[in-house]
């Protein structure tokens, strides 16, 4: 497919459920983002074209030069969770950059901690919902500003780790905002749907 | 006259599954990802959850009656079939999942068999009625559906 003439952001979404999968991709296209789903965290690593520690690759697929500006993953999947997926993204030299969201139908505050504390941009509770979508863009321009040095990462390293420096401090930052933030926000959740009216607010709870 | 009395009944009958408490708001959130490019999007949905959960809930009876002690392997099969439940906005299927959980929680076998028969049964009334609603959504036409009750 031809290049769009405007920024469409590729999203790789990981779900084992397959319904789960219809409904995030569709979440994703309406919201005009490119997707592609697959159902393991293992696929997830094989697109992103890390297939083993060693032999890594920049964040383009091996197929297209795709490059992928957000992962959304689920969090509980068998064999590779969401958050064992999270850590491999973040520890590979190529991929750490692209921002990660986890998603889960549990709204359980030690597991938000921890996928946060492990650089998880941010945490969706299921069912994920078009609102949900608009979240996703801030954490896809910061992955994108933080291209020009995946680029060239590889002819110099030096500059490399300067910015991972001060990266970590800025996600540092945004994690503890974030907590705070998504800590919150399963609660509010349901409230915050709930412009609608008194009614719907009953409807939830 | 016969096409406004369909979409009459669409609406209605919609209506009646959001007050007996079989959708919740997920459905509306379904129908909302409906546009021209995918105008049938939640029929498609619903058709694979359908698709998907029968093939659980044969695995949790075939679990039930062979390896009733295996309550993770029960509460696993029943968190994937509660987690599509929910995406889909099945409410009070969900609900049962969740019984159906704290039996296994409790590791209350006749419990599990019990609350799966309702489940069971939760299941088979939400597939005839979203089935009729479906055939009759179908034959209102897409062009002129019931605006969505948000």
């Amino acid at each position: 497919m031809s290049v769009a003439t405007e920024a469409q952001y590729h999203v790789l979404a990981v779900d084992d459920s397959l319904i789960d999968r219809k409904l995030i991709e569709r979440l994703l296209k309406t919201s005009s983002y490119q997707v592609t789903t697959v159902e393991s965290g293992n696929k997830a690593l094989e697109f992103l074209g890390l297939h083993d520690e060693q032999r890594e690759s920049p964040s383009v697929s091996p197929n297209n030069e795709i490059e992928v500006n957000l992962i959304i993953t689920d969090y509980c999947m068998p064999g590779m969770t969401g958050y064992d997926l999270l850590k491999k993204v973040k520890e590979s030299s190529s991929l750490k950059d692209i921002p990660v969201v986890i998603m889960s139908s549990e709204n359980v505050p030690s597991r938000i901690n921890r996928c946060l504390e492990e650089g998880a941009e941010e945490f969706f509770l299921k069912p994920v919902q078009l609102s949900d979508m608009k979240r996703l863009r801030p954490h896809i321009l910061k992955g994108k500003m933080k291209e020009p040095q995946q680029q060239q990462q590889q002819q110099n390293n030096k500059n490399k780790n300067l910015n991972n420096n001060s990266n970590n401090n800025n996600s540092k930052n945004n994690n503890i905002k974030l907590q705070a933030a998504t800590k919150e926000k399963p609660l509010m959740k349901g409230y915050l749907k709930k412009e609608q009216g008194l009614d719907s607010l009953m409807a939830i709870v | 006259m016969e096409h406004s009395n369909l979409k009459r009944l669409v609406t209605s009958m919609k209506q009646n599954l959001f007050d007996q408490g079989y959708l919740d708001e997920q459905f509306y959130e379904l129908e909302n990802l409906e546009d021209d490019i995918s105008p049938n999007f939640v029929e498609e949905v619903v058709n694979t959850y359908f698709k998907h959960s029968s093939r659980l809930m044969t695995n949790i009876e075939r679990a039930l009656e062979t390896n009733p002690g295996d309550f993770h392997k029960l509460d696993s099969y029943m968190q994937q079939f509660k987690g599509s439940s929910s995406s889909i906005g099945a409410s009070k299927l969900k609900n049962e999942c969740l019984q159906f959980h704290e039996k296994c929680e409790q590791e209350n076998i006749e419990g599990c068999r019990r609350s799966f028969q309702k489940v069971k049964s939760e299941h088979g009334i939400l597939k005839q009625k979203l089935e009729a609603y479906f055939q009759l959504l179908r034959q209102v036409g897409p062009g002129d559906r019931a605006t969505s009750s948000n």
